[in-house]
């Protein structure tokens, strides 16, 4: 996987320049009972080689971002897309069909969440990587085999060459979730969206995997948008961290940072919630209270407060905005929050 | 085809579910075979959890399907209380399985696309024409953390990963098991749900007496679930450990490697050292090692190793080891 590397470069735009730029971006989904907010105003950009972690709430919009991102969401009849994205200074949302088509499986790899959903059941794990492989880089039949098999490899496929002729429910479930991996990786592209890469992979497979991408992304500059409700795997990999909550990024930091100081009383409580290997067994998890908020009529001001032991009156009234961190007064551009009431805010 | 060993099981008069030498093979290419699960025995008493980790393909859903007859296995004995459920008619399978339920790993295909949530819950009690009210409806949705307002009509693909998790959790609860074979049933869920459904399933066993089969990738999620782990590798059972014993007393080199591996939310965790990567043969159900099938990959294996089998024997209070390189320096050297 490293002939390619020249081709990469050419891909890019000049060294420095981020693969992502993702600029207030928002995804209103219609439905017959409303219109949910799915994502709601989020901005960062990612530079070639960089790790994002996404974390947060189940529902909180993760995987719309991700599909946004990738243009599988567009405006049309069932949602309205606003803000701007950028794939390798690429405006996604002007993308012609075809030209979104070639971004796939080009510039940009998705592996999607469920793994069953992304693979066609009556189609052959062979033909789900060669298509792609004759379509994007002019590989013949038996070329394309020889190199799906070698994919199905670097993500620890066993027995590559009798996995291609199976079909995927003959797979295990981590083996279909490598399928997926390899799928998105078989392009090499310049910007991965993982979503959810490894929740079914044991710890040792998983690390495998984490290796791989990091690897790949030394040899090829890739950038990685790693969405994953696994803190472990997102503490050891991601150079910087987004928490959402609602549509929203709740806090964002690099990972040591967030771990060790987090300012939103979500991000304290999504760290107290996980069960570690040195607790006893049966031990009661700290889950978070109530549900989360129907996104057809999230609540005014922080969308949190219904569920936040530190509320009060305040935050009811506007919601509060994404902002630097202060370290002894000063300001740290690596470490915004939006809450009004932070925790561990000490030098505030 | 020999077992992994039976020291491990528990007076028959205490179990709930009994599976004995449970054999899962499918038919490949060129008249071969994948061997998923070879030879495995495990039980439940009432009330206890059982949680199951082990490499990705090394035969947990084929097992847990094969308890639940979907399909039958190859050969072994699979007992629900004192009924066998192996060798008996579909009717009869149907009929003694009742109080069985299972999760299935991935949850949006295991649900019909075009049922509404609503009608997706009730479905397991209608078909075995039992009604279902919309109050029932209603407390199953909020015990799993859904809102019932929110999600009443939706379809699954209406629902986000977690959501639907947590409807799949709820289809099982609303039949009232006795036994549950969970699948994977937190790995897509963030960690403030998972720890909302593993208390719901904590509580939920018992107020039902319920015992459980819990599959899952996440040590700490297992030890936590979990009264006794049984660590699978390759169709083999290598080692049974009291949970609470996970962390300090596992012995077995494939247990080591694996609570090398996990990955910590702390501001310290830096790339994980220490776990070695496989070596170039990645092992193959297809055409599993001899002797022990954790050998290619073992940094402890001695030539006994690639002949005899070992089988699981007791190390300590309810702890059960199938390694050849056992006692005081197999901890050592892990
Ligand atoms: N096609 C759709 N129609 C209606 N609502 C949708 C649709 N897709 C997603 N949603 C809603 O949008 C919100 C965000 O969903 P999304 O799948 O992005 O969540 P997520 O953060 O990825 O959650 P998870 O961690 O559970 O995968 C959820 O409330 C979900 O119910
Ligand atoms: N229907 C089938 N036909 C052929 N082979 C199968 C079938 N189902 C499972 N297998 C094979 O049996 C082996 C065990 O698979 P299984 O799904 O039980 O693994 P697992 O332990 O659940 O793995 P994972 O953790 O990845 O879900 C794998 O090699 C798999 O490819
Ligand atoms: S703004 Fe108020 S309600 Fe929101 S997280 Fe901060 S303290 Fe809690
Ligand atoms: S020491 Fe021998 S028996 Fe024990 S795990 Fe290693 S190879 Fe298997
Ligand atoms: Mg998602
Ligand atoms: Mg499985």
């Amino acid at each position: 996987m490293s002939s390619t590397s020249a081709v990469l470069q050419e891909r890019s735009t000049e060294p420095g320049a981020p693969v992502l730029v993702v600029d207030d971006l928002r995804t209103q989904i219609h439905t017959p009972r409303g219109d949910v907010q799915a994502v709601d105003g989020i901005s960062f950009t990612l530079g070639r080689g960089e790790t994002l972690g996404i974390v947060g709430e189940s529902g909180s919009g993760k995987s719309v971002l991700g599909r946004t991102i990738m243009g599988l969401y567009t405006t049309g009849p069932t949602m309205t897309i606003t803000g701007r994205v950028l794939i390798a200074g690429k405006d996604v949302h002007a993308l012609s069909t075809t030209a979104l088509r070639d971004l796939w499986g080009g510039d940009v790899g998705m592996v999607f969440q469920d793994p069953m959903t992304a693979l066609n059941p009556v189609k052959k794990v062979g033909v789900h990587l060669t298509e792609s492989l004759r379509k994007h880089r002019g590989m013949n039949r038996a070329q394309a085999a020889a190199h799906a098999a070698e994919l199905l490899n670097l993500v620890g496929i066993p027995e590559p060459r009798r996995r291609l002729d199976q079909y995927p429910h003959e797979l295990s479930g981590g083996m279909r979730q490598r399928v997926v991996i390899a799928m998105a990786l078989a392009n090499e592209p310049a910007l991965l969206i993982a979503d959810e890469p490894t929740t079914a992979l044991d710890v040792t497979v998983q690390k495998q995997i984490l290796d791989l991408l990091e690897r790949l992304q030394d040899e090829l500059g890739m950038a990685i948008m790693l969405i994953s409700h696994n803190l472990g795997v997102v503490a050891g990999r991601a150079d910087r961290v987004a928490v959402m909550y609602a549509g929203r990024v709740a806090e964002t930091a690099d990972a040591a940072t967030l771990f060790d100081v987090p300012h939103h009383p979500y991000t304290e409580a999504l760290l107290e919630a996980i069960p570690r290997l040195h607790q006893p067994p049966h031990v009661r998890l700290a889950a978070i209270d109530g549900a989360p908020p129907n996104m057809i009529a999230p609540p005014v001001g922080c969308r949190f407060a219904p569920r936040c032991r530190y509320a009060q009156p305040d935050c009811t009234a506007a919601p509060p905005v994404l902002d630097a961190a202060l370290v002894r007064g000063v300001a740290d551009p690596r470490h915004s929050f939006a809450c009004y009431h932070p925790v561990n805010a000490g030098g505030q | 085809m020999a077992g992994s060993g039976v020291a491990h099981l528990r007076p028959e008069t205490e179990r709930v579910l009994a599976v004995e030498d449970l054999v899962v093979q499918f038919p490949a290419k060129g008249g071969h075979t994948v061997h998923a699960v070879s030879g495995i025995s495990f039980d439940l008493l009432d009330g206890e959890t059982l949680g199951i980790l082990g490499e990705s393909g090394c035969g947990k859903s084929s097992a847990g399907r094969a308890v639940m007859q979907l399909p039958p296995p190859t050969s072994g004995s699979v007992r629900l209380g004192d009924e066998e459920l192996t060798g008996v008619t579909a009717q009869t399978v149907r009929e003694r399985r009742a109080r069985m339920q299972m999760i299935f790993q991935d949850p949006v295909s295991s649900l019909n696309p075009r049922r509404k949530v609503k009608d997706l819950v009730a479905e397991g009690p209608r078909i075995w024409g039992r009604e279902v009210t919309r109050e029932q409806i209603e407390v199953v949705l909020r015990a799993v953390g859904l809102d019932p307002a929110v999600v009443w009509e939706r379809r699954p693909h209406e629902l986000s990963g977690g959501q639907c998790q947590r409807l799949c959790i709820a289809r099982a609860l609303m039949l009232d098991p006795q036994v549950l074979i969970c699948d994977e049933p937190v790995s897509s869920l963030d960690v403030s749900v998972q720890a909302q459904i593993l208390n719901l399933l904590e509580d939920t066993k018992k107020r039902y007496g319920l015992s459980m089969v819990f599959i899952a990738h996440d040590l700490a999620v297992v030890k936590n679930i979990s009264d006794r782990i049984m660590i699978m590798y390759l169709g083999k059972v290598c080692e049974v450990v009291p949970a609470g014993d996970l962390a300090e007393r596992a012995l077995h080199p494939y247990t080591r490697l694996l609570l090398e591996s996990v990955p910590e939310a702390t501001a310290s965790e830096t790339a994980i050292g220490g776990a070695q990567r496989a070596g170039g043969e990645l092992p193959s159900p297809l055409n599993p090692p001899s002797g022990c099938r954790f050998r290619p990959r073992c940094p402890l294996a001695t030539e006994e190793c690639a002949t005899v089998e070992p089988q699981l024997r007791q190390v300590g209070e309810g702890h059960f080891l199938a390694c050849h390189n056992s006692g005081p320096g197999a901890s050592a050297a892990a």
